[in-house]
Order: C-alpha cells, then sequence, then structure tokens
C-alpha cells in the first residue's frame, strides 16, 4: 500500500507532470474563482478567493522550483519524445532541454502541432520569474485590495494572467506562444479596465487592445511565414534548422530577415517599444499590483522572452539585428526622457519600464541575448518592487498619485520608503545591486559591437535613468511634506501582508544579480562566447554616471527647486517636447482622424460599402424579385392545370424514352 | 371462338361506358358508368385466366369502393356541373396530350411482338397464392396492411367533423 | 388466349387510360375527377393482366392485387379529403381550390 503510495506520488512529481501541474493550478484557481465566484463572496469578510488564488501560485511557484532543481540532472532524451510526435530530429549539442508532450492538437496535411511544454533553462528562468513575482503580487494583492468589492474577479484574472503567462514561457511551438501571448493580453485589457466604470480606464484598456492589435498582426505574418519557411512552428526545430544553416546560404536568407522584423513588430507591441509604446503609459489605470504584474515585470517582457528564445534566427539576419538594436536603444533613451517630466509616480515608473524594455532589446540586437534574459529577471524584481512601493504609497494617501502633492513621506512609510531606496538603486545601476550586473552586461556587449552612437545614446540613457528615478524619490519620499492636512493625517504605513512581499522583492533587487544567469543560459542562445568579453572600464564608467545622475537630480530638485522650472522656461521646445511626449499620442490620433476615419468615411463607406457592395446585392434582389414577378403569373394555382403538367411530362418521358438512338 | 366474341363484347362495353364515365354530366351517372367498366373488367381477367382477380375486381371495386363513391355522392348532394371548361380552356391541351399518349403507347404496341409463353400458364387462386406469399411479396403483402390501416386513420381524421 | 386477343386486350387498356386522363383533366367535379383516376388504375390493371398472360408468369396477378389495394386506399382517403372540402368551402369545384395561385 505504502509502495503503490509511493509509486503514485513519484510518478506524478516527475518532471513530465509537474509543469503541467504548474501551469493548471493557476487555471483551476481561475475556475473556480470565476464559476464560484458568488459562492465565496457571500462571505462578508472573504479572504478565500484571494488566499486561494495565492496558494495555486504559491504552488506553482514551488513547482518551478523543483523542476528548475530536477532540469539540471535530468538525462532523459528528448529526442525520443520528439520522435513518439513526429517532430524533426535535431542536431546540436543540447543536453539539458525537456519537452513534455501530450497531445496532437492540429494535425493537418502536414502542419503538426502539438500541445507540448518545452522546458529548457530559458523556460525554467521565465518560470521561476513568473510564478515567483506572481506570487508576491498576489500577497500584496491581498492587502491592497483588502477593500475592493470585485475582489473575486480581481483574482480570477490574475490567476487566469499566470496560467497563460506560463503557457506563452512553456511552450514548444510558436501557435502555443500565441495562445498564451493572446491570452495574456486579453488579462492585460482586462485588468487594465478593472475598474471599467472610470470612463479612463476603458479607454486606456481599448487603447492597450488596440495597439497591441498592431503588433499582433506583425506576429501572426511572421509565423505564418515562419511556417511557409521552415515547415513548422515547433521552436527547437527553427532555432536548430537556422542554426545549422550553411554560411553560403545565407544569401537566401532574405526571409528570414522578413520573419524577424514581423516577429519583431509583435514584440514591439507587446512590449512597449518605440511606435507602439503608446498603450503602456495609459495602462496604469489598472490597479496597482496589476501595473507591478503585467504591465512591469512579466508580460512586457513576453516580447523579449520571444526575441531571446529565437535568438539564432536573430542572429542570422544583420538588418533585422541592426532594427531591434536601434529600436531598443531609442526606446530607451525617448522614454527615459519623457519620464523626467512625468508627474504622475505610476507614469514615471511606466516610462522607466518602457525604457527598460528598450535596453532589454539593445541586448538582443547586439547579440547579447544572455544579457537581455539576465536583465528582464532583475528588471522583474525591482521593477515589481517600485511599482509595489509606489502602490503602498498610493494606498496609504488614499489615492493620490500625484508627485507634487506628496514629499517627504519618509519617516511615515519607512519600510515602504527603504525597499523604494533599494529598487531605485537597482535600477540606477548602483555597484553588486542587481541592476548593476544585468545593465553593465548591455552595455558591455553594445560596446562590444563597435556601434558607437548606439553605445553612446545608451550610456545617455542609462544617466537619464539614475536622474529621473533620483528625482522621483527626492519628490516623493524627501523634502518638504505637501500634502494636503486631511491625508496627512491619514497616511500610514501599509499593512504586513503588503510590507512582507516588498522586503522580499527587494532582497531579490539587491542579489538576484550574483546569479550567473547569461552562462547558464549561453546553450540555449546557442551564443558565442563574445558575449561576456569584459571590458573593464565599463562598469566604472556606467557607475560614475549613475552617481552623477543621483547626484545632478538630488542637486536639481532637492537643493535648487528652481533650477528645474528655469531650465525648462530657458529651452521652451524641449520642454514642449517632453510634456507631449514626443508627440507620438498626437500623430497617431492625427493618424486615425485624417486617414483612417475620414479615409474610411470617403472610401471604404461611401464608395466601396454603399456604392458596390450595398449595390450589387440590392441589384441581386431586384433582380430576383422581378424575375419572380414575371413567373409568379405562371402559378394558377389550378389542380386541373397541374394535372395537365403532369401529362404533359408523361408524355415527354415516353418521347425521351422512345426516342430513336 | 365464343371467347373471342365475349372478349370484344365485353371491350366494346368497357370502352363505351368509360366515355360515359367522362361525359355524363351528373357525378351519379359517371359512377354508374364506372361499375360496368368494373364489372367488364372484371370479366375479362376471367377471359385472361385469372379468377381470383376477377372475384377481387368485383367485390373490391364494384363492391366496396363504388359503394364508398355513391354514398358519398348520396352524401353531399352534389349539384351538376356547371358547364364551360373553367378559367381557361383545357380541352384542346387535354386531347392533344392523350392523343400523343395514345399514339406512341399504340406504336410501341404495334411495332412489338408479344408472343404468348408456351408455358401453360395456371392462374388459379392456388397459384396467385402461392406466389403472393412467397419471400418475394409476402413482406410487401403485409405492409399493404399497414397501408391499409393508415388510410382507414387518414379517412377517419380527414372526415371527422371538427368542433 | 391467342396474341391478337392480347394485343386488343393491351390497346383497350391503353384507350381506358387515356379516356381517364382525358377525363381527368376536364371534369370539374371533384368525384367524377376521383372516379377518372379509378379509370386510369383499371386500366393499368389490364396491363398487368395482360403482361402476366403473355408471360406465363402470375406476378403481374401480384401486383394487380397491390394495385388495387392502393387504389382501395386512394379512394377511401380521397373521399374523406372530398367531405372535408365540401366542409370546409362548400363547393366540389376543382377551379375552386386555387389556394397556391401565385
Amino acid at each position: 500500500m505504502a509502495r503503490l503510495l509511493f509509486e503514485g506520488l513519484t510518478r506524478v512529481f516527475s518532471i513530465e507532470v509537474l509543469p503541467w501541474l504548474a501551469l493548471m493550478l493557476p487555471f483551476g484557481g481561475f475556475l473556480v474563482l470565476s464559476l464560484f465566484g458568488d459562492w465565496i463572496r457571500k462571505d462578508r469578510e472573504e479572504r478565500g478567493a484571494g488566499v486561494l488564488s495565492c496558494c495555486t501560485v504559491l504552488l506553482s511557484f514551488l513547482i518551478a522550483v523543483a523542476t528548475a532543481f530536477m532540469l539540471g540532472d535530468a538525462g532523459r532524451d528528448l529526442e525520443q519524445q520528439r520522435q513518439s510526435l513526429n517532430l524533426p530530429q535535431r542536431q546540436g549539442p543540447y543536453l539539458p532541454f525537456q519537452a513534455y508532450l501530450a497531445v496532437d492538437w492540429i494535425d493537418v496535411s502536414g502542419l503538426s502541432i502539438p500541445v507540448a511544454l518545452l522546458l529548457d533553462r530559458l523556460a525554467s528562468v521565465m518560470m521561476l520569474v513568473v510564478t515567483g513575482v506572481s506570487f508576491l503580487i498576489h500577497v500584496y494583492s491581498l492587502g491592497y485590495m483588502a477593500r475592493d468589492e470585485d475582489r473575486v474577479r480581481y483574482f480570477s484574472y490574475l490567476n487566469l494572467f499566470v496560467f497563460f503567462m506560463l503557457l506563452l514561457v512553456m511552450a514548444t511551438n510558436l501557435l502555443m506562444v500565441f495562445v498564451g501571448w493572446e491570452g495574456v493580453g486579453l488579462c492585460s485589457y482586462l485588468l487594465i479596465g478593472f475598474w471599467f466604470k472610470r470612463p479612463d480606464a476603458a479607454a486606456a484598456a481599448k487603447k492597450a487592445f488596440i495597439v497591441n492589435r498592431v503588433g499582433d498582426a506583425g506576429l501572426i505574418l511572421g509565423l505564418i511565414m515562419a511556417y511557409h519557411a521552415f515547415g513548422t512552428l515547433d521552436l527547437l526545430s527553427i532555432t536548430d534548422h537556422i542554426g545549422g544553416l550553411a554560411p553560403e546560404r545565407l544569401g537566401e536568407l532574405g526571409i528570414v530577415t522578413v520573419i524577424a522584423l514581423l516577429l519583431f513588430l509583435g514584440a514591439c507591441g507587446k512590449s512597449a517599444q518605440l511606435p507602439l509604446h503608446v498603450w503602456l503609459p495609459d495602462a496604469m489605470e489598472g490597479p496597482t499590483p496589476v501595473s507591478a504584474l503585467i504591465h512591469a515585470s512579466t508580460m512586457v517582457t513576453a516580447g523579449v522572452y520571444l526575441v531571446a528564445r529565437l535568438a539564432p534566427l536573430y542572429r542570422q539576419s544583420e538588418t533585422a539585428m541592426l532594427v531591434v538594436a536601434v529600436i531598443g536603444v531609442l526606446t530607451a533613451f525617448v522614454a527615459a526622457t519623457i519620464a523626467l517630466v512625468q508627474t504622475d509616480i505610476k507614469k514615471v515608473l511606466a516610462y522607466s519600464t518602457v525604457s527598460q524594455l528598450g535596453f532589454m532589446f539593445l541586448a538582443c540586437g547586439v547579440g547579447a541575448f544572455g544579457a537581455a534574459v539576465f536583465h528582464l529577471v532583475t528588471h522583474a524584481f525591482f521593477k515589481a518592487l517600485l511599482f509595489l512601493s509606489a502602490g503602498s504609497v498610493i494606498h496609504a494617501l488614499g489615492g493620490e498619485q500625484d508627485m507634487r502633492r506628496m514629499g517627504g513621506l519618509a519617516r511615515r512609510l519607512p519600510w515602504t520608503f527603504w525597499t523604494f531606496v533599494i529598487g531605485a538603486a537597482s535600477l540606477a545601476g548602483l555597484p553588486f545591486l542587481a541592476g548593476f550586473f544585468s545593465k553593465d552586461m548591455i552595455l558591455e556587449g553594445t560596446f562590444a559591437t563597435g556601434r558607437t552612437a548606439i553605445f553612446v545614446t545608451a550610456l545617455l540613457a542609462a544617466l537619464l535613468t539614475a536622474v529621473y528615478i533620483t528625482r522621483l524619490v527626492c519628490l516623493a519620499f524627501l523634502g518638504a511634506s505637501r500634502l494636503d492636512a486631511e491625508k496627512t493625517a491619514h497616511a500610514h504605513e501599509s499593512p504586513w501582508v503588503m510590507t512582507i512581499p516588498l522586503v522580499l522583492l527587494a532582497v531579490g533587487s539587491a542579489t538576484a544579480g550574483f546569479v550567473p544567469l547569461p552562462d547558464m543560459l549561453r546553450p540555449v542562445m546557442h551564443g558565442a562566447a563574445s558575449e561576456s568579453r569584459a571590458v573593464r572600464w565599463i562598469p566604472y564608467a556606467a557607475t560614475t554616471l549613475s552617481l552623477f545622475g543621483i547626484m545632478l537630480a538630488a542637486y536639481l530638485y532637492l537643493l535648487y527647486k528652481e533650477t528645474p522650472a528655469r531650465l525648462a522656461s530657458a529651452l521652451p521646445w524641449i520642454r514642449r517636447a517632453l510634456e507631449a511626449k514626443w508627440g507620438f499620442d498626437d500623430l497617431y490620433n492625427a493618424f486615425v482622424r485624417r486617414v483612417l476615419v475620414s479615409g474610411g468615411r470617403r472610401i471604404l463607406w461611401r464608395a466601396v460599402d454603399s456604392f458596390l457592395i450595398d449595390g450589387t446585392v440590392n441589384a441581386t434582389a431586384r433582380a430576383v424579385g422581378s424575375a419572380a414577378e414575371t413567373l409568379r403569373s405562371a402559378q394558377t394555382g389550378l389542380v386541373r392545370g397541374h394535372a395537365l403538367l403532369v401529362l404533359g411530362g408523361a408524355v415527354a418521358l415516353v418521347v425521351y424514352l422512345l426516342w430513336p438512338r | 371462338m365464343a371467347e373471342t366474341i365475349l372478349f370484344y363484347a365485353l371491350a366494346i362495353t368497357a370502352f363505351s361506358a368509360a366515355f360515359a364515365v367522362v361525359l355524363q354530366k351528373s357525378a351519379l351517372g359517371s359512377a354508374f358508368a364506372l361499375i360496368v367498366v368494373l364489372c367488364s373488367l372484371s370479366a375479362i381477367y376471367g377471359l385472361l385466366g385469372s379468377p381470383i382477380l376477377a372475384t377481387l375486381q368485383i367485390v373490391i371495386y364494384a363492391g366496396a369502393v363504388m359503394v364508398l363513391f355513391l354514398f358519398v355522392i348520396m352524401l353531399l348532394d352534389v349539384r351538376r356541373e356547371k358547364g364551360g371548361g373553367g378559367p381557361r380552356s383545357f380541352v384542346p391541351l387535354a386531347l392533344l396530350f392523350a392523343g400523343l399518349l395514345v399514339l406512341q403507347v399504340g406504336a410501341v404496341l404495334v411495332g412489338s411482338e408479344l408472343v404468348p409463353q408456351s408455358a401453360p400458364f395456371d392462374g388459379s387462386a392456388k397459384a396467385f397464392a402461392r406466389r403472393l406469399f412467397s419471400q418475394d411479396y409476402v413482406y410487401v403483402f403485409e405492409a399493404t396492411s399497414v397501408l391499409i390501416v393508415a388510410a382507414l386513420a387518414g379517412a377517419l381524421a380527414l372526415a371527422r367533423r371538427r368542433r | 388466349m391467342s396474341e391478337t386477343l392480347l394485343r386488343h386486350a393491351l390497346a383497350l387498356s391503353l384507350a381506358l387510360f387515356a379516356v381517364g386522363a382525358v377525363g381527368v383533366l376536364l371534369r370539374r367535379n371533384v368525384i367524377t375527377v376521383l372516379m377518372c383516376i379509378e379509370l386510369m388504375l383499371n386500366a393499368a390493371n389490364l396491363a398487368l393482366v395482360a403482361f402476366s398472360r403473355s408471360w406465363a408468369a402470375v406476378d403481374g396477378h401480384v401486383m394487380a392485387l397491390f394495385v388495387l389495394t392502393v387504389a382501395a386506399s386512394e379512394a377511401a382517403v380521397g373521399l374523406a379529403i372530398v367531405i372535408a372540402l365540401q366542409r370546409a368551402r362548400d363547393t366540389l369545384d376543382v377551379d375552386a381550390f386555387d389556394e397556391l395561385r401565385g
């Protein structure tokens, strides 16, 4: 009996089953909460929904930890599993890959897509980040959302999000990636618009969804092209196929560039890169934990994950790499400049996120994919921390988000303040904090490519990062209090369910940099050794820049507070450009209004729809109608007439039968 | 020889009675003419060597069906038809089609060979029953009973006075 | 039964059928129309019996029996319909039943 139990348990807790369990637990939570939510809601003091939600994610996290350890010594033969699913055989020096296979999803003429999970080191890292950060944010949400009426709906969405995110990072093929991709997009939409009674929130949700459509169009096209080019959507097959390609065939690889750029367009949408970044700042209308989870640490990094996952594909195309790098560095710089003038505490962090995602893409673009994922991980820690701390501030101030009405909060909210400072220092890249290592690695990689303009822009963006985050700390926490008297009395430190996640994330933000992640990920990325070529002076330069930026910001926003205003009036056009956020929104509005709406009205509506389509339809109907009117007279309804026709038919039949042949 | 004379007499009777069925102004007259046709045909069946069909013809047609017809005619007190061919005259077309049919089939009849089989023909009731209840027809025969029940139920349902 | 006689029996069948058909087309009383249909069925029966004799097989007789059965059923249902029609429309003129006119 005991032995049976043991065998059953070992079967369940094997590396084949556990990833599925990790994936399905949050989904189960979502199902329970959304189907039986009303029943839980009856409980007045209901914590149940949140606790259930937390438990599922905690279990997922524990499973992620377990599988991460099992991955190291699991010597299972991936080839056998792939063979059993009719996937192409792989060549190449991979050891630690594991694919967890279930059933065929689509199997039509040559297109065979199994529902399967892929668990390699990259997926494992993403799983750990997603479930770990999710768990902390779930716990935090218990406190943050404690008085919201719709907690059950909130937690069910959150669980659904975790499910789709795990699906996205563990997918074995691009189509499953796409499912997860759209799923997290849906959850993002639902959670941005969580307080849908506020028009701003509803509008922001729609904006996020619509802007993502643009990117997703690219993703779908990229998917189709990839299938056309490689005959499969299997991630490992694609990367192997590309990796094993002979150099002389590189000339035929124009399609690879197209695929890479189309997929990058999708990544741009999801990860808020330059032309499509406009939705992310607006997405801050959602609850703050959502901003921390979805719009800072996990979902928006999906684009980076996708590019990193397809690293061998991108490596084959100079053009695509350059585009990725340029878009990345431009985003990093532009978003950092906008963050300088934002007054809403969450908007600053949102632009900071856009900027940091730009850094990740820059890393991808210069070939330092390991550094990109590394920065993704450290960023997940410190940006979640920053958002949650900001949420703690907002919570304490009863919903106040404007930094001009804060100040001097350090004493009132000590835990929040110190954790925020750790996160900010990590973001700014102070030595030995997590952000320091990853950002230096990106800068080194950029320098190694020898593209000076990109490198200098990246350095500038790093400097601006230090400036805007210090400005935020100064305005919100330091200096004299600019709070209303009423709010001052109300301001209090958050409950422990909120501060404990802050502390844990702060620990992560401080120490995550010591994990040698890029080295671990190198086999996944097919990385060359050049990735980690150390350039000794860069860490010093970067640190100096950061310190300079911090001091500059402290000088401007603590000591000589008139200076920023004077600077602004001295350079009016810069100020206008920054406050208009470089005019992207205005441009898109003008484009939509002028080109899409009026063009649609004139050409598509009036000419095509009213005239052509309606005309055709109406003409068809009228033709049928008049024909019927003519034929109507033939229907006399006389019984004898019908009988006559029957006889006539019989005669005709006899004629036909007797016709001499 | 007597057989031949009898046949032609019966045929002429049937043919002229059929004309009477169509030409009679009153439904009652048509019905009586039809009875004459049916009886003549019954006799012809007898001549053609099928006593059982001759009997059935009398019993079912003359006995049952025609009684039904007469009964309905009496019940409904059918008036004489008004003259004329209705809104549109069908007479030429109807005659044309009927004539064409007669011409075509008649041509076939004249042109084809119709040699009676030399084998002795047993049209007795016994032979008939043997064939009817053989594997070939017994199920069809049973199915007709269902048909009759259905017709009975249908007739009842249709003729029932609805209140 | 000579060949000529059989041939003439078939001719009689044809004649009866044609006369019945003309009757169906020209008569306006529903009951008369039904009787003409009976006439046509009988013509068919005559042909069956004649062919049966010609082929020296009794199958034609069996067929004729089925036709007889169907004819009887048809008469029953048809007359029931006639009664229903008379009740509903107070007429038996076939030209009066023109609900199918377009």
